[in-house]
């Protein structure tokens, strides 16, 4: 018997499809605060010694958060080859930008105080605060678009061809997802200035963190109210197997109204994720006024949590759809690796993630404590 | 070339991937130097090594950011310009990254920033840890692209599944070990330590010269002579193995590599000047040192080398061989899962790997099984990179090589003599060197992913078929805009590396936690 037969190749699917989950997951809540912070900038943050306060809470963490976003993307291209190269060449320009505001980020980090003049350091908030804004607004885009179908086909030789257009990618549903995504965020942001920052840019971040905690709740309602008015969801009829080869044109797949919602009638456990979604962000709201700091950045991650857990929960095993061509979308059982692949692709994340969790919780223990004005004062050279 | 999409798509790629390589070799390099120079500040205790390593470590800083924001780039790149390549081979491709990701380059970004916030808050032997962890993570990171892109040259453990279209991995252990890979991990960050000496070494001649620092420059330089010595020999060597490895696996890239049109009598010769002509198909004015070539590319004296006309012959054969495989293909995929007859089988059995020289005809023809004689032979000959670049990258890289060995032996004789100020001359040509490891690595991997070439992946994917369904404006506006952007990050970084060592190292506030707030003056400044 070989090894990777050890897992049933359909399991593996599943594996992989929450696996891609966490991922997700987890670039929201560490990268995630680390835009929250950056498109706060402006508003937390009015003198220059405020905004190295706000910048030094994410200073010494933006690297490895950052590497969730790397590990997202090899982790697509490993697991669901046919979704990295539809998705990426899909959005293509919608990448770039996502790209080259992202690019801004690190470089602004660690250039703005290189320089003391004004214009500078000026020049490089903008930056900073476009490195956070435009990424968290474009993939609150990109989920929405993901949510009403993508307009792509796949040819008999599995070659994917897009035929939308940047602009139609901003379409009110996909508009609405994005700055629900923006607030998300946000209220993250805000969260973890309270946590990690003092005196009047944590009492700032806590004040529009909390404001953001209530656009999260009625933006979140809003798109599921939206979704179920107004966006045709996509179901499979048949031609799936759990242990099928990854290829989508075996399938047929049709729209209509509910599909988004079936998977919570069939399994109402799922309900969880949008209640999570609620209720988290409705937690931060309360702590963020009541200043108990750890307990509100834990309901702002669970807000989090459950609000990206709806998407996925909502469409599986939808990963992709097709609007021009449904028997071309993406599923969990058609778009993966190899059933060798995604073996191997769990051993290693078996032995590494673990790894990976521990020394990020040392390093966090050990940056632990708040950021403030004194401390900024005290480390002028050292500090960002 | 034409214009067209695949030429864009190319020129992007491979501008965004030099530019990256502006920054990697600095960070591959300059993280065991700062780990070497910290272990010395930890094992004596003498203050000088913590401001060498602080100093390093702020020029570490400028430069490592834009490695991460330009690999930004490369990590999503091939979804959006390559994206037939993404699902034709992304079974095999992606986990190397994937775990790139997981095992090295969080562990990089993740200590880089105690790196630099944790020197108050961890013990000496901590924070040499963390030292470490960069050092290792980034390391590390380049083991696993390099597995990735020796796969692209010398595609091991993966076989052609017509169910799904694409390649799938059938041996892990061998995609890991593919000894093209090994050879081009060493001899690639050999090459990123050799920038880093150079660049440590360059530095500090210029504050010997202004007389600034002479502490920490004497220090630098003996540690940066040392390992770039070492490291430039380890390039050479090894660059040899990699050499050995392209006349097994890609035999083309080394018979462009060396304008050897025909094959010669073994062993052959080595050629250390000529002009290629394409055209003709002869290099002129070429001249030969006996032996060297059969040497390098066989380890025999007896193995010839191929020439470029005698491998086209080899490509018509498997074109051939292709168009069987693809043929079958074709059979088998119109019988949807149905019984498929055993000849059918066998044949695609038999050819199946060579289906990648049918697809060399799909810039001709549609359908390959319908390819004149005519196409087969211009299909062939397109298996031949151009000459003249490939030639002359080569020997300006191999040269190099060979000067920087000659370099860091000098100011390694010098640094254990304690005679590193007597010549002027010397100190000048260290800092006119800083900028030669570059054109160096760069014109290597143009001799690598040039030399590939019609190849995205070696025999089994071409490039004009890997890239995206994209408008040709589209790549435009993307590749315009990297090209500015990085070329504004690029100069802004230059500016603030040349403002830091203008400024030089900090002095030194407590030489260790328990002297905190002592003000520590810097001897011999």
């Amino acid at each position: 018997m070989i090894l990777f037969e050890l897992i049933d190749y359909g399991t593996l699917k599943v594996i992989w499809w929450v696996l891609l989950g966490v991922l997700l997951i987890g670039l929201a809540v560490t990268d995630g605060f680390d835009m929250g912070v950056a498109t706060l900038l402006p508003f937390v943050a009015k003198t220059d010694v405020e905004r190295r306060v706000a910048i030094n809470t994410i200073g010494p963490v933006w690297e490895g958060n950052q590497v969730w976003l790397i590990l997202g993307g090899g982790a697509i291209f490993a697991a669901w080859p046919p979704l990295y190269a539809v998705s990426f060449s899909g959005f293509y320009l919608a990448m770039f930008v996502v790209l080259a505001a992202l690019i801004l980020r690190p470089v602004g980090f660690k250039y703005r105080s290189k320089r003391p003049d004004t214009k500078w350091r000026r020049n490089w908030d903008i930056a900073l605060f476009v490195g956070g804004f435009v990424p968290a607004l474009i993939f609150g885009v990109a989920v929405g678009n993901v949510l009403q179908g993508v307009p792509f086909r796949l040819t008999e030789d599995l070659r994917p061809i897009y035929e939308g257009s940047f602009f139609g990618l901003l379409n009110p549903f996909a508009l609405l997802c994005g700055l629900l995504s923006v607030a998300m965020l946000v209220m993250h942001g805000g969260a973890w200035l309270a946590v990690k920052s003092g005196g009047i840019v944590a009492e700032r971040g806590r004040r529009y963190g909390s404001y953001a905690a209530l656009a999260s709740i009625a933006l979140f309602a809003l798109n599921g109210v939206f979704l179920w008015l107004a966006v045709k969801g996509y179901r499979i009829v048949d031609g799936v197997t759990p242990n099928m080869p990854s290829n989508p044109l075996l399938k047929t797949v049709t729209r209509d109204g509910a599909s988004w919602f079936a998977n919570y009638s069939t399994y109402p456990w799922m309900t969880i994720a949008p209640a999570l979604g609620f209720a988290g962000a409705a937690g931060a709201f309360i702590g963020l006024r009541g200043r108990s700091e750890l307990v509100t950045f834990l309901f702002s991650k669970l807000s989090v949590f459950g609000i990206i857990s709806t998407v996925g929960l909502s469409m599986f095993p939808i990963i992709l759809p097709s609007s021009i061509d449904p028997k071309s979308s993406l599923t969990v059982w058609d778009s993966a690796s190899s059933h060798a692949t995604l073996f191997n692709m769990l051993v290693a994340t078996v032995i590494f993630l673990p790894i990976v969790l521990a020394y990020t919780a040392w390093v966090y223990r050990v940056l632990w404590g708040k950021v403030d004005e004194r401390m900024i004062q005290r480390e002028e050279h050292t500090m960002y | 070339m034409e214009i067209d999409v695949v030429a864009l798509s190319r020129l992007q790629f491979a501008l965004t991937a030099m530019y990256h390589f502006i920054f990697v070799p600095l960070t591959l390099g300059l993280s065991i130097l700062l780990a070497i120079m910290e272990t010395t500040y930890v094992m004596t205790g003498r203050a000088i090594w913590r401001q060498m390593t602080k100093f390093w470590g702020t020029l570490f800083g400028i430069n490592f950011v834009l490695g991460v924001a330009t690999g930004l780039t490369m990590e999503f790149q091939f979804g959006m310009n390559w994206s037939y390549y993404s699902h034709y081979v992304g079974d095999i491709f992606g986990a190397p990254l994937a775990i790139e990701g997981l095992m090295a380059f969080f562990l990089e970004a993740t200590f880089v920033g105690l790196f630099f916030f944790g020197w108050d808050r961890l013990s000496k032997l901590q924070h040499l840890a963390a030292t470490w962890a960069v050092a290792l993570g980034t390391n590390l990171s380049a083991l696993w692209i390099l597995i990735a892109n020796g796969w692209m040259q010398h595609p091991v453990g993966a076989a052609f599944n017509p169910q799904t279209m694409r390649m799938e991995v059938t041996n892990f252990y061998e995609v890991l070990f593919n000894t093209v890979a090994q050879a081009k991990f060493v001899h690639t960050v050999s090459a990123g330590y050799v920038a880093a000496s150079l660049f440590v070494l360059g530095v500090s001649a210029w504050y010997l010269l202004k007389g600034r620092h002479v502490d920490l420059a004497k220090r630098s330089m003996a540690v940066a002579a040392s390992f770039g010595l070492l490291s430039s020999l380890s390039v050479v060597v090894l660059g040899d193995e990699s050499g050995y490895s392209a006349s097994e696996h890609q035999k083309m890239k080394l018979a462009v590599m060396e304008g050897m049109w025909r094959t010669e009598k073994a062993p052959a010769g080595f050629a250390v000047f000529g002009i290629p002509d394409q055209e003709k198909r002869e290099t002129r004015y070429a001249i030969h040192v006996p032996y060297v070539l059969g040497l390098i590319a066989t380890r025999s004296l007896t193995q010839e080398v191929p020439g470029i006309e005698n491998l086209v012959d080899q490509a018509k054969l498997d074109i051939a061989k292709g168009i069987k495989a693809y043929d079958a293909l074709m059979t088998i995929r119109a019988a949807k899962g149905q019984n498929i007859a055993d000849a059918t089988k066998n044949a695609f059995e038999d050819n199946g790997r060579y289906l990648g020289y049918a697809y060399l005809l799909k810039r001709y023809v549609e359908d390959p099984r319908k390819a004149t004689p005519q196409m087969i032979e211009k299909a062939a000959w397109d298996t031949v990179p151009t000459v003249w670049p490939m030639f002359w990258s080569f020997r300006i890289m191999v040269g190099l090589g060979f000067f920087f060995i000659l370099l860091t032996a000098i100011f390694f004789y010098l640094a254990s003599t304690g005679g590193l100020e007597r010549h002027r001359w010397l100190l000048r040509l260290a800092v006119w060197t800083i900028a030669l490891p570059w054109v160096a690595i760069e014109l290597g991997w143009f001799v690598a992913e040039y030399g590939r070439q019609p190849w995205a992946v070696e025999g089994v994917l071409p490039t004009a078929i890997a890239v995206s369904h994209l408008g040709i404006w589209e790549v435009a506006i993307t590749m315009a805009g990297f090209v500015t952007f990085y070329t504004v990050l690029l100069i802004i970084e230059m500016k603030l590396m040349v403002k830091a060592i203008k400024a030089g190292p900090q002095t030194d506030m407590a030489a260790d936690g328990s002297a905190r707030g002592r003000i520590q003056t810097v001897p011999a400044e």
